[in-house]
């Protein structure tokens, strides 16, 4: 946990709208995909933000805005005090150098025809301040090292290593400028079960060695809680919740948090029986043409009249202002109330006998 | 018994060399059970599901052993013309990936009612009329309106249920779901896993469900086959095998799970990485990787030794292992 809270990155009414044209010589806007419709957060120096949601709510989008892939519609992206989306030229190079990305799938995000020691020096050659020519070798060499490869595999393609292996290449190019914010979209998800924790183990010792603060984009909850200090949920391009892990996880307030994280498969078959699921009927409406109101009204079984006509503010809600405890986190619901959906203490399963103690 | 596989064997010859993806799998289930097969990507989890199916790509696969028994009867023997008749009638298959296992360019009304036509001998409009009826009956809302749209036009959710429709079509005994939810989201997870759990329920159908989700498994499973390099590293009840999982794999992958008295702990993992089936380790496939390996380990191949009645694990020191 972080003693001291210093900002490293503000985000503040971030938007990415791409827009829906119409004809081929004389275009007209004709809509929009609201891909990301208003976003803020807060992330710490040395901790680790993690962002929940279903594909298509945006969340992967709000990651490459932060690594400058995308630029804004609308919005501030922060970087200690510094907004990015106004820097152009030197400046914005020199604050992207800071903030890193790794990518969700390992097979796609590494040129096949580069070598290891290519793929992974190759920041060096937009930053050559970092590392002068002849240190590059030996610096990527380190890198290979950090991230638990064999150094003497700079020569090998990346077609010569397992799914696991190659994650372990992109997190090595993310750390090669020696970046603060490390931005992590699903970087677990292609990867089989027994890797996965390997991945994560690592990236949890990388943030301790090098003070790095994570984004930690998935869909995977239990991944997410373990390694994040705060979580934010989005839906539709926003966020609706956002708190301390156990906040979200412990004592969520939007139904929409409610609904995933009772959705989520417990690997326990004794809590099969005395366990509340929410299904939530339909799916997810069409980013083009989001719901008037709070945006999940159409799939909440709470709505009421008052959810069609008034956007609900990511706020402590009323009813929770004046008690102080893990319930009174940022909530955008109208209706927000507490109500426990993961048991807090496993009855029986969860875990293998012989291993609690 | 609704199906038994024995003893099955696949491998797959390559330009370089034999990939052994199936190296003796047994399993069974019964009408209205659910048995789910677990494993990792490489394990021969889908390639034995295939060979049930009869779907194999032969060459360059090759069934070099075993009999697939359904109702007592061996696939395996059966022409190939025989086997059709079997398949989508008695057995029905579920895709991991709707979008490319539909169609793109029938409707999904032409798609459903081709069963009927082919399999039963409908008349075009008849089976158009039961394609609405089915994909009333997975509750796709509007269903009578819905029946001329493209795939394209569906939500993962919802093409997930007409997949769900074309195997439940022809009111199959056994259902093959392989990874049925991976590629959707967990809200749309739960809604698909529901309706395929009450349908089979409906029809008293054996289920086959193959995943890597032991989340998924704990859910809807009777008993579960888990697999490792092309064999069944251990079968067992479902309750049995997350309080005392009885070989070190099925172990690693319990605790590999977050749990929430672990947070800031390192995980467990469990070291490297599955083996290579050109090249499997010598005996146990797991040995290189088991924190509980011994010189027996790496020259003799485990039997399914019976760790109880319905149960078995392939480790030569699965005691050692039941008792932690």
């Amino acid at each position: 946990m972080v003693d001291h809270l210093e900002p490293i990155l503000e985000v503040s009414g971030l938007v990415k709208h791409y827009p829906l044209t119409q004809g081929i010589l004389f275009k007209k806007q004709v809509g929009a995909v609201k891909a990301v419709d208003g976003v803020d957060f807060t992330l710490n120096k040395g901790e680790t933000l993690g962002i929940v949601g279903e594909s298509g709510c945006g969340k992967s989008t709000v990651a490459k805005m932060l690594v400058n892939l995308e630029r804004p519609t609308e919005g501030l992206i922060k970087y200690k005090g510094e907004d990015l989306t106004k820097l152009s030229g030197k400046a914005l190079k020199s604050v992207r150098r800071n903030i890193q990305m790794v990518f969700q799938d390992p097979y796609t995000s590494l040129n096949p025809r580069m070598t290891v020691g290519d793929i992974i020096g190759e920041p060096y050659e937009i930053h050559p301040e970092v590392a002068p020519k002849g240190d590059r070798r030996k610096k990527v060499q380190e890198l290979l090292d950090v991230v638990g490869l064999n150094p003497e595999y700079i020569n090998r393609y990346p077609h010569q290593f397992s799914g696991g292996q190659r994650q372990r290449i992109g997190i090595a190019r993310g750390l090669a400028l020696r970046p603060e914010v490390i931005v992590a979209d699903e970087p677990v998800s292609a990867l089989d079960v027994s890797v996965q924790a390997q991945v994560i183990n690592l990236l949890d010792r990388l943030q301790s060695e090098f003070e790095l603060s994570y984004v930690f984009i998935a869909h995977d909850l239990s991944i997410v809680r373990h390694i994040s200090d705060r979580v934010g949920v989005m839906y539709l391009g926003r966020i609706v919740e956002i708190g301390r892990d156990e906040e979200i996880y412990d004592h969520p307030t939007h139904p929409y948090t409610q609904a995933l994280l009772s959705a989520v498969p417990v690997p326990d078959p004794e809590a099969r029986e005395h366990r509340e699921r929410i299904i939530l009927a339909g799916d997810v409406p069409s980013p083009t043409n989001i719901p008037s109101g709070c945006r999940f009204r159409t799939r909440c079984w709470k709505a009421r009249e008052r959810c069609a006509l008034e956007v609900p503010l990511l706020a402590v809600p009323a009813e929770f202002r004046s008690v102080s405890g893990p319930a009174a986190h940022d909530s955008a619901c109208h209706f927000a109330e507490e109500k426990q959906v993961v048991p807090s203490e496993e009855p029986g399963g969860m875990s293998p006998e012989g291993q609690e103690e | 018994m609704l199906l038994e596989v024995r003893d099955l064997h696949v491998e797959f010859r390559t330009r370089d060399g034999v990939a052994k993806a199936v190296n003796g799998v047994d399993y069974s289930v019964d009408e209205g059970e659910t048995l789910a097969v677990l494993g990792e990507s490489g394990s021969g989890k889908s390639v034995t599901a295939q060979a049930v199916m009869g779907i194999l790509d032969m060459p360059p696969g090759r069934i070099t052993g075993g009999e697939i028994l359904f109702r007592g009867q061996d696939l395996l023997k059966l022409k190939e013309d025989e086997r059709r008749k079997v398949r989508g009638a008695e057995m029905a298959m579920i895709f991991q990936d709707a979008l490319s296992s539909l169609n793109p360019v029938l409707s999904v009304g032409d798609q459903l009612g081709e069963m009927f036509v082919v399999h039963r001998g409908m008349s075009r409009k008849d089976a158009r009329a039961k394609a609405v009826e089915l994909m009333d009956r997975v509750r796709i809302p509007a269903a009578a309106a819905r029946v001329k749209d493209y795939p394209h036009q569906f939500s993962g959710g919802m093409r997930q249920r007409i997949m769900i429709a074309m195997a439940l079509a022809l009111e199959p005994a056994l259902i093959i779901a392989d990874e049925p939810t991976t590629a959707l989201d967990v809200t749309v997870q739960a809604q698909v896993m529901d309706l395929l759990a009450e349908l089979q329920r409906e029809y008293n159908m054996g289920l086959i469900l193959i995943t890597h989700d032991l989340g998924v498994v704990a859910d809807v499973a009777d008993k579960i086959a888990v697999m490792y390099a092309g064999r069944i590293v251990e079968s067992a009840p479902v309750h049995d095998i997350y309080k005392a999982p009885a070989h070190p794999y099925t172990r690693g992958l319990l605790d590999s799970i977050p749990r929430l008295d672990q947070k800031g702990q390192e995980l467990y993992a469990i070291k490297g990485l599955p083996p290579n089936l050109m090249n499997i380790p010598p005996g146990c496939a797991f040995n290189p990787r088991c924190p509980m390996a011994q010189d027996v380990c790496r020259t003799d191949v485990p039997p399914l030794y019976e760790v109880d009645e319905d149960r078995g694990s392939a480790c030569h020191f699965w005691r050692e292992c039941l008792n932690g």
